[in-house]
């Protein structure tokens, strides 16, 4: 082992049922370096690092770590962190009800005579936080200080636990760009005392802020390792997304535009604090948008507060001319909206209801409670994007949890297309499906938008944004930078304007 | 930086907010007292000690509650459970010819296992405490009525003794129209509820076991991670409140020195009002047994104030009990509304 | 196997097997449980005395079936709120007086305020759980122990008696009925909520609020006036139960009426197959369970056990139908099975 390197790992091999989560992957960390591992969804990234920390198995290769001179695997978290890998996540796991030093010290409590030793833990509390260039009371409860506070307190405390390497997982998703900063402080401090720091982010412009170097990984397996300085901008974005960077043969769309000049939807400086900041956005009838960035860019976040899903805190929204102020989502439903939501678990089936609920339940909540659709209209509505959408299930009466995933996405797109709308949002409508059935979601865009349908179009896959999109909107960062017109449309173009910055 | 630190003095916070309103409402209530029933005498010291003798089972069952609540539970059997100590008490040394010593011994270990078996339902097989407890009161309640259905009068020499047992205080006394000075005094009971609060305060301030309730209460997923045992954690909570409720029915029979079966009916609520009331947040992660003292002194006074007016029924106790469990629990809801706003 | 798979997953197999488990009891323990006699055109037995005392708790188990469904949480209250219905209708009818040979007021106007009274109940349970968001049970813990007292101050904590014939019908038999009444409004209360299920998106709103309320939220539903709706809707079905209650002794018993229904109830909608997490929910299930516990209560009768011993039994079977379904048993239940066969297949090895 070189002398300065802390952590490696070699041909690391995951696999989940039906996927290779990770093919070969080797990493290593060097000390007192802070080092970005960057991917998309599904690069596998979040396996590393499961991988690693112990919270799940690999099935071959090896880790080794600086001062242990075996392999070693990790089988839980507590197990690593003896080893001397600490982890903090973006949701900080701290109990907010505790005092700043009891966070540090729980579980390992300085102790007086069996009795908890409150005056040195405080002390030691402080003189550890002062050390890292934070100067708070530590004796007041954790929930009285802000986000980021917190969050470079749960650092203190991996890193007093175990200094070797520590692992920021997005710690940066929730905080404001003076938050960022002071975290950024921190983190230089711990890399001037040695520490090995692996920072998992979407984030490109806090990669070159503070990154030494950078892993890229792509569908589980490693693209390389490189200098942060032989990398611009560019560069990493295709390396991320898989494309060449002088590949430039998009794949134009066929057909005259269908795109009308009335304007449906205007948003004027319309934002959700913390989520995205004011943009503007006008879209017309009978235009497919599309939304691109990376992940956590501020996609969904911008049509939910069109949606009402989160409700605007600025701005002004007009729909079809006139002024619209959303309190639920049903006043946007009302107005001709319809969502399909990034999330389809948590947002979009109702688990244990059928597939014919399912399919209805928007346009019945439209109607309100008291119309009820008569068994047959349910029925003809459903078997009718049964057959429309070629859902695959057993019956109508079948929960939808029943179905695979690509068949829920088809009955939610089903439930939104019933209630006729004029704009439709679709957040990723085409993640964890299979191929065929997102050619034909794909087809069935562009179809809706000839018929005269708005359609919002969010995906992480720039050849499905570029088949099926006539103006793209670029976010970075939680703020929308720019748009695209159709003629400017190209992967080339595309991965420049995500990337950003001077390069 | 010297900024941030005013911030957060100031934040100090929504709930020592709610913890002195309690603190000041009961002087308030205590002052108009000895206002309004001043010739019936609510001024005198023995008056205040009577707050403390009849509530002195309540104290610590209260501080029990306290601690299950803070894991973010409930037990909604203890008023039960009081009932079925007392009547095993009765029954063991009425019928049975048991002795004081030994009886109130099988009463603490009963309720001992009574909270074993709740904590176990809630910590392992991660039922929801309410009903696990609620199905507790059923239970105990239906055990009173199974040992006996009449009431049981305890006559036990021994046991009447501790229950009659004055401890004059040295000063606050008085010279009553004979000339004679009358001192106050109050029951062991009172000592042994003031020592438990005592107890209970140290063990949740300065031991592992205690500060890991509040984590498990603040932060269920957190405490995990950070390496607490979270089931062990509930799992002893429960099992002391259980025996602190068996050591409550205990210090509650020697008030009422009987047995029957619908003793004690709604002393939950008392318990779960006074802990509520004293600062303890539904959502767990918040509270002190010493605020707790202060919600079984308001709601002492509140019978005192219904015993000197002499009209009122003592229904009222019970819905005065209920509307200020009302008025705190939608304050809390507030705060915590309030703050989840601010975060945002 | 595949077949007797298939009937147990039945929704109702679980409620129905311990209706057909209870009844067994019932037979042996009293041989002339199914015999029906007939005097002067009504029909008297056992079995309808069952049915008739399980009355009060269907119209509760209906009630309770919703609440659960749409917020995870059990409305614990409902005893009590019945007491409370009681008392004011009494109180109206009598005039304010202890006990009346004749209506003060028209029987309608006592009729609808217990009716009233226990939508308002309702209602305010409802505004805590769904608008204040507090857990269910500590905000439906108010009313449970605060109920009663009302209730007491309404009959300045005495009995009112309301000694007039008309009065008794609604607990007793109409003439030329064959049945008791509380049969027929438990039934009509059944099927006008089955009705108002099925003609509205009420009954699937409830449902989808309590599986997924983000979900919900984003199809357009109002989750807060849904859960404040099912909550109001249990208060009115405990009003009309405490009426039935109240007319069945001709009296206002603060202390007595509703006792202990409140867990009756609770184990009648989880004995009928639902899930005291929410979501789905079968009201027929529910209305089997409350039918099965009556028995339950009638057969425990039967052996002399007496009325306030007999939630320790009850207590026990909610512990357990509880348990049951609980996730953490069947990984226990797995672990173990697994045990077993890894035992099992050491043994063979043995052998060989």
């Amino acid at each position: 082992m070189e002398q300065d390197i802390v952590l490696t790992m070699r041909n690391i091999d995951k696999n989940f049922p039906g996927v290779k989560a990770l093919q070969n992957v080797d990493f290593t960390l060097r000390r007192g370096e802070i080092h970005a591992l960057m991917g998309e969804n599904g690069a596998g990234k979040s396996t590393l690092i499961k991988v690693l920390t112990g919270v799940e198995e690999f099935e071959t290769g090896e880790i080794k770590i600086e001062g242990i001179d075996h392999p070693i695997i990790n089988k839980s978290p507590q197990e690593a962190q003896i080893h001397g890998i600490s982890t903090v996540y973006q949701e900080v796991n701290l109990c907010p009800n505790l005092s700043v030093a009891e966070n540090l010290f729980i579980g390992r409590e300085p102790k007086k005579g069996g009795m908890i030793d409150w005056r040195t833990m405080n002390k030691k509390s402080k003189a550890l936080l002062e050390g890292l260039d934070i100067h708070i009371d530590v004796t007041a409860a954790l929930e009285n200080y802000s986000l980021a506070l917190q969050q470079m307190i749960a650092i203190a405390r991996a890193v007093d636990m175990s200094a070797k390497v520590l692992i920021l997982d997005e710690p940066t998703s929730s905080l404001d760009d003076g938050e960022v900063e002071k975290l950024f402080h921190l983190m230089n401090r711990l890399k001037e005392q040695g520490v090995g720091i692996i920072f998992v982010t979407h984030f490109l412009e806090q990669v070159y802020a503070v990154c030494d170097r950078i892993t890229v990984l792509r569908n589980g397996t490693l693209v390389g390792e490189y200098k942060i300085e032989d990398l611009p901008r560019v560069q990493l974005v295709a390396k991320m997304m898989g494309k060449d960077f002088d590949d430039l043969a998009a794949i134009k769309k066929e057909g005259a535009s269908s795109v009308k000049d009335e304007v449906i939807i205007d948003a004027r400086q319309l934002g959700h604090k913390g989520t995205i900041k004011p943009f503007d956005l006008k879209i017309n009838k009978g235009e497919v948008i599309g939304l691109t960035g990376l992940l956590g860019s501020g996609r969904s976040e911008l049509a939910r507060s069109i949606y009402g899903a989160d409700k605007p805190d600025s701005g002004e929204l007009y729909v079809k001319g006139s002024k619209f102020h959303a309190n639920t989502p049903l006043d946007a439903m009302m107005q001709g909206m319809a969502y399909l939501p990034e999330d389809r678990k948590a947002e979009g089936i109702i688990a244990d209801l059928s597939v014919r609920e399912n399919i209805i339940i928007a346009l019945q909540a439209k109607r309100g409670m008291f119309k009820l659709l008569s068994k047959k209209e349910q029925e003809e509505f459903t078997d009718k994007y049964i057959d429309l959408l070629q859902i695959k299930t057993a019956d109508r009466e079948t929960p939808i949890k029943q179905l695979s995933g690509g068949n829920q996405q088809k009955v939610i797109l089903g439930r939104w297309l019933l209630t006729n709308p004029d704009f439709l949002i679709l957040d990723e409508p085409t993640r964890g499906i299979d191929i065929g059935t997102k050619t034909e979601i794909q087809k069935l865009v562009l179809q809706l938008a000839d018929e005269g349908m708005s359609v919002m179009f969010i995906s992480s896959e720039i050849e499905e944004m570029l088949r099926t999109c006539s103006r793209m909107a670029v976010l970075r960062d939680g703020s929308k930078v720019g748009e695209l017109k159709e003629e400017e449309l190209s992967q080339d173009s595309i991965m420049k304007a995500i990337a950003g910055g001077a390069n | 930086m010297g900024n941030k630190k005013m911030k957060s003095k100031k934040n100090i916070d929504g709930n020592a907010f709610l913890l002195l309103i309690t603190i000041v409402l009961f002087f308030a209530m205590y002052i108009i007292g000895v206002i309004a029933f001043h010739q019936q005498g609510f001024g005198k010291t023995q008056n205040f000690l009577n707050l403390f003798i009849s509530n002195a089972g309540l104290i610590v069952i209260a501080a029990g509650m306290t601690v299950v609540m803070i894991t973010g539970g409930i037990d909604i059997s203890v008023g039960s459970v009081v009932a079925l100590t007392c009547m095993m008490l009765a029954w063991m040394m009425e019928n049975k010819g048991m002795g004081a010593i030994p009886a109130a011994v099988i009463v603490l270990v009963m309720g001992l296992v009574f909270g074993f078996v709740q904590g176990w339902l809630v910590a392992y097989l991660k039922l929801q405490p309410f009903i696990v407890t609620l199905a507790g009161m059923f239970f105990a309640r239906g055990m009173t009525a199974i040992i006996s259905q009449d009431m049981i009068s305890i006559k036990n020499e021994m046991f009447l003794s501790w229950a009659k047992y004055k401890i004059y205080l040295p000063f606050g006394g008085y010279v009553n129209r004979k000339g004679v000075m009358i001192y106050p005094y109050i029951y062991p009971s009172v000592i042994i509820a003031l020592l438990v609060l005592v107890v209970v305060f140290i063990m949740l301030k300065y031991t592992k076991f205690g500060r890991s309730i509040y984590a498990v209460g603040g932060n269920e997923q957190s405490a995990l991670l950070m390496g607490l045992n979270v089931r062990k954690t509930k799992l002893k909570a429960y099992i002391l409140a259980g025996f602190l409720t068996g050591l409550g029915g205990f210090l509650f029979c020697l008030n009422t020195c009987s047995g029957f079966v619908e003793q004690a009916k709604g002393f939950e609520m008392d318990a779960i009002a006074s802990a509520v009331i004293g600062g303890t947040l539904l959502t767990g992660g918040v509270g002190n047994v010493f605020g707790s003292l202060f919600g079984v002194l308001i709601k002492g006074t509140i019978e005192a104030f219904i015993t000197f007016q002499g009209t009122l029924s003592s229904w009222w106790t019970k819905i005065t009990i209920a509307a200020l469990l009302c008025f705190f629990i939608i304050l809390q809801s507030i705060f915590a509304s309030a703050k989840a706003k601010k975060k945002k | 196997m595949e077949k007797l798979k298939k009937i147990t997953s039945y929704r109702l197999f679980l409620p129905l097997l311990c209706l057909a488990i209870v009844l067994m009891i019932n037979i042996i323990t009293t041989p002339t449980f199914f015999q029906i006699s007939v005097k002067n055109g009504v029909l008297y037995g056992y079995i309808i005395d069952v049915i008739n005392r399980a009355s009060e708790l269907v119209i509760l188990a209906v009630g309770m079936t919703l609440v659960v469904s749409s917020s995870a949480g059990t409305d614990i209250s409902v005893g009590a709120v019945m007491a409370v219905a009681g008392a004011v209708c009494c109180f109206v009818l009598a005039g304010g007086q202890q006990a009346v040979n004749a209506y003060s007021n028209p029987y309608i106007l006592g009729f609808l305020a217990a009716l009233v009274v226990g939508v308002i109940c309702g209602c305010f349970n409802g505004f805590l759980v769904a608008k204040m968001k507090i857990q269910p049970m500590v905000a439906t813990l108010i009313l449970f122990t605060a109920g009663r007292g009302i209730a007491q101050l309404v009959t300045k904590g005495q009995i009112t008696y309301i000694r007039v014939d008309s009065f008794k019908l609604l607990g007793a038999n109409i003439p030329g009925l064959p049945l008791p009444t509380p049969i027929f409004i438990a039934i009509a209360v059944v099927i006008i909520t089955v009705i108002i299920l099925k003609k509205t998106a009420l009954g699937m709103y409830i449902q989808s609020v309590g599986i997924n309320s983000r979900a919900s939220r984003l199809v357009g539903l109002k989750s807060t006036m849904i859960i404040f709706l099912t909550y109001a809707f249990c208060g009115l079905c405990a009003g009309i139960a405490g009426m039935i209650a109240t007319s069945r002794i001709y009296s206002a018993d603060a202390n007595n009426i509703g006792l202990n229904m409140e867990l009756d109830a609770i184990l009648a909608v989880a004995l009928g197959g639902n899930s005291l997490g929410g979501g789905k929910f079968s009201l027929m299930g529910s209305v089997i369970g409350a039918y099965t516990i009556q028995a339950l209560t009638t057969t425990l009768y039967a052996m002399s056990v007496s009325a306030d011993q007999i939630p320790v039994y009850k207590a026990i079977v909610v512990i357990v139908i509880v348990a049951l379904q609980s996730p953490e048993f069947a990984k226990i239940r797995k672990k173990i099975a697994g045990k077993f066969h890894s035992e099992k297949a050491e043994s063979k090895k043995e052998v060989a």
